[in-house]
């Protein structure tokens, strides 16, 4: 009668096997390449880098594939490959300033120093589905007209406009100067929680959730009156300053997206009238997410900034506790371990508390 | 029974049981710590892992910290060896560390369970390392981490007496069957982890340590050997285990935690012993449950 419940080893393998089976769909269609990933799906191979916390998209592109598309599984992949790696150095703070700029626009100014530059961007394509795409072999669309050379040099970052008026409040703190940079990879969380450590947060923080927070305060809970600044995307340069040599070296460019959001704030006992900032910085082309993590770092600057804490977006152990989707969706399915020795006690104790409540009516009938 | 003792050799595309030893140190120092401070949890750096968090991640940090090439590690997950995520992490250790694994619980130098202690008393050469999911057993009545670290401080635990209290007020019981909560070493209140509450007085003045992983949220607790521990409860209304009519169909055994196994749809049920290899040491000695066919 009793079926033992012996076979674990078994049916794990044979679970993987057909994971693997899968994995490869149909043999009669060409197998997906990681180059092919790499160059067509750069949306989520930057998605899968950021969450990831790890600038690789050959990693990433493999991981996709390994994760058959599944990015927080992809992610988490990545992640396990990163905690393995060495630390070799690190690096000075990149300067978006001096971007190689591929995209920026301004939401605060008609026109500025550089211009509005729309680069590549589903803004303003209308969605409809082009059946052209369907139909593969199209020969590869025209190159578009390229922009000016110096652009780069022509564009100075918008915070960077209002700072020199002094109307926003300057981006290096007073207890900026010892240049340890928190690393909760490195260091559990602590609270209270310095911006650098909730930046870096929420740098790796998933998207969705980001996304969400930050419209919650759109729409009322913890409301900041924000004005999209700016946002670029484009090439920086990565330096670092081996200790042998002494002066920074350029170890190679990434791709990131930048948004600056300026806020209004009506000053405080101790600050005068000025706009404030939310940041917002992300590996690739994510701007939706830097939009939300700049929306969601002014929310959590509201302790600092002498504003009262109601709502989610503004509450450091809610949000930094809560981000992460690699220790998310390993707690949120361990649900599916076996819980039977847990859930044999609550059955014991149901029982009790019923047997005990159908005495107590049969005493209240008699 | 033949000892299901193995000894695969190990992956050598990784470090002796995967964390690099910079990491081992930094847990081993948390270690130490927390068995200074007898149930205190001590934040840690936990590193991720290739197993996802909520799995285990604490308790094979903890391991991988503490195992050497001589240990001879069992993995038990609800009592049995043989379920699918404690086989998942012997083959980890068994992978990475080459160690040696067991199924008989006084074989092992190191367990790492989830959710049990077996029923077989541990002694002081041995090492029991906890999964442990929410390390802060304030944290359903205080979801924050800075009000609970305030509330150890300053050893302010009158708001789960007042939960207990309610409870018996309204049910006439006190309500939790798991994860009940202890009193360490007359001090620190801690998290057994969600052992059935059948399991807290083996904890008690046990001879192994008892080591406590949590990863996802970077905490290392620890009981060490021989230490109080005590389940809270009140004087009119004192600490009781679980207790069944029914004995193990298998081995008859009726001093050890049972599992009901659903037999049918017309509710048939049978009760057989969560620790297999305490179940399996009676049936090799002669002992027969009632309903094994």
């Amino acid at each position: 009668m009793y079926v033992a419940v012996k076979g674990g080893e078994n049916a794990i393998d044979n679970a993987h096997a057909l994971l693997a089976e899968e994995r490869r769909g149909d043999p009669s269609v060409p197998e997906l390449t990681l180059d092919q990933i790499k160059q067509q799906m750069t949306f989520a191979v930057d998605r899968v880098m950021g969450e990831g916390s790890l600038y690789d998209p050959d990693l990433g592109a493999l991981a996709i594939k390994q994760a058959c598309g599944d990015l927080v599984e992809a992610v988490f992949l990545l992640r396990a490959f990163r905690t393995t790696l060495p630390r070799l150095g690190v690096s000075e703070p990149v300067d978006t300033a001096d971007m190689t700029v591929r995209r920026r626009i301004s939401a605060t100014f008609k026109d500025l120093p550089g211009g509005q530059v729309l680069g590549p961007t589903f803004d303003y394509t209308h969605r409809l589905l082009d059946f052209a795409l369907a139909a593969e072999g199209a020969a590869p669309p025209v190159a578009a007209e390229a922009a000016p050379e110096d652009m780069a040099n022509l564009m100075p970052r918008v915070t960077d406009l209002l700072a020199q008026q002094d109307l926003i409040e300057p981006e290096v703190g007073p207890d900026d100067t010892d240049r340890h940079v928190a690393d909760l990879t490195r260091d559990p969380l602590e609270f209270p929680a310095g911006r650098d450590l909730r930046l870096q947060n929420l740098a790796r923080a998933d998207e969705g959730f980001l996304l969400a927070l930050g419209y919650s305060t759109q729409r009322g809970y913890g409301r900041n009156h924000p004005f999209a600044g700016e946002i670029r995307m484009g090439e920086v340069a990565v330096e670092i300053v081996p200790e042998e040599l002494g002066f920074a070296i350029e170890i190679g460019d990434i791709t990131v997206t930048e948004c600056q959001m300026v806020n209004q704030f009506t000053g405080s006992a101790t600050e005068p009238p000025q706009f404030t900032r939310g940041y917002g910085l992300v590996f690739g082309r994510s701007e939706r997410k830097a939009m939300s993590m700049a929306l969601v770092d002014r929310s959590l600057r509201a302790r600092e900034l002498g504003e009262e804490v109601t709502a989610p977006a503004q509450d450091e152990e809610f949000v930094l506790y809560h981000s992460d989707n690699v220790e998310a969706q390993g707690f949120v399915q361990h649900l599916k371990l076996p819980h039977y020795v847990d859930f044999q006690s609550e059955l014991v104790l149901i029982r009790a508390l019923r047997r005990e409540a159908a005495a107590r009516r049969n005493e209240a009938a008699e | 029974m033949t000892a299901p003792r193995t000894s695969p050799s190990q992956d050598d595309g990784y470090n002796f049981a995967y964390l690099d030893e910079q990491t081992k140190r930094m847990i081993r120092r948390a270690i130490l710590k927390a068995v200074a401070v007898p149930g205190h949890q001590v934040p840690f750096g936990s590193r991720e892992m290739p197993l996802p968090y909520g799995w285990g991640t604490g308790g094979i940090q903890v391991t991988a910290s503490i195992i050497g090439l001589k240990d001879v590690l069992k993995v038990i997950d609800q009592g049995a060896d043989d379920t699918t995520n404690a086989v998942s992490i012997r083959r980890f250790f068994a992978k990475t560390a080459g160690v040696a694994t067991t199924e008989k619980t006084d074989e092992a130098t190191i367990i790492q369970t989830r959710h049990r202690i077996p029923e077989m008393g541990l002694g002081d050469d041995q090492i029991i390392v906890y999964q442990v999911p929410i390390p802060e057993p304030l944290r359903w009545l205080e979801p924050r981490e800075t009000e609970t670290r305030k509330m150890h401080g300053l050893a302010d635990y009158g708001v789960m007496h007042v939960k207990l209290y309610e409870d018996i007020a309204k049910y006439g019981h006190i309500e939790t069957s798991y994860d009940y909560p202890v009193l360490v070493n007359d001090r620190y209140l801690t998290a057994p982890s969600p052992i059935p509450k059948f399991d807290n007085p083996k904890m008690h003045g046990m001879g192994a340590l008892q080591l406590f992983g949590a990863g996802r949220e970077k905490r290392i607790y620890a009981i060490p050997p021989f230490t109080r521990v005590a389940s809270l409860d009140f004087e009119d209304h004192p600490f009781e285990v679980q207790a069944w009519d029914q004995s193990c169909a298998i081995c008859g055994a009726d001093d050890s935690y049972l599992d009901e196994v659903i037999t049918d749809d017309q509710g048939g049920s049978m009760f057989v012993c969560s620790d297999t290899d305490y179940c399996q040491r009676r049936v090799a000695a002669g002992h027969k449950g009632a309903g094994d066919a």
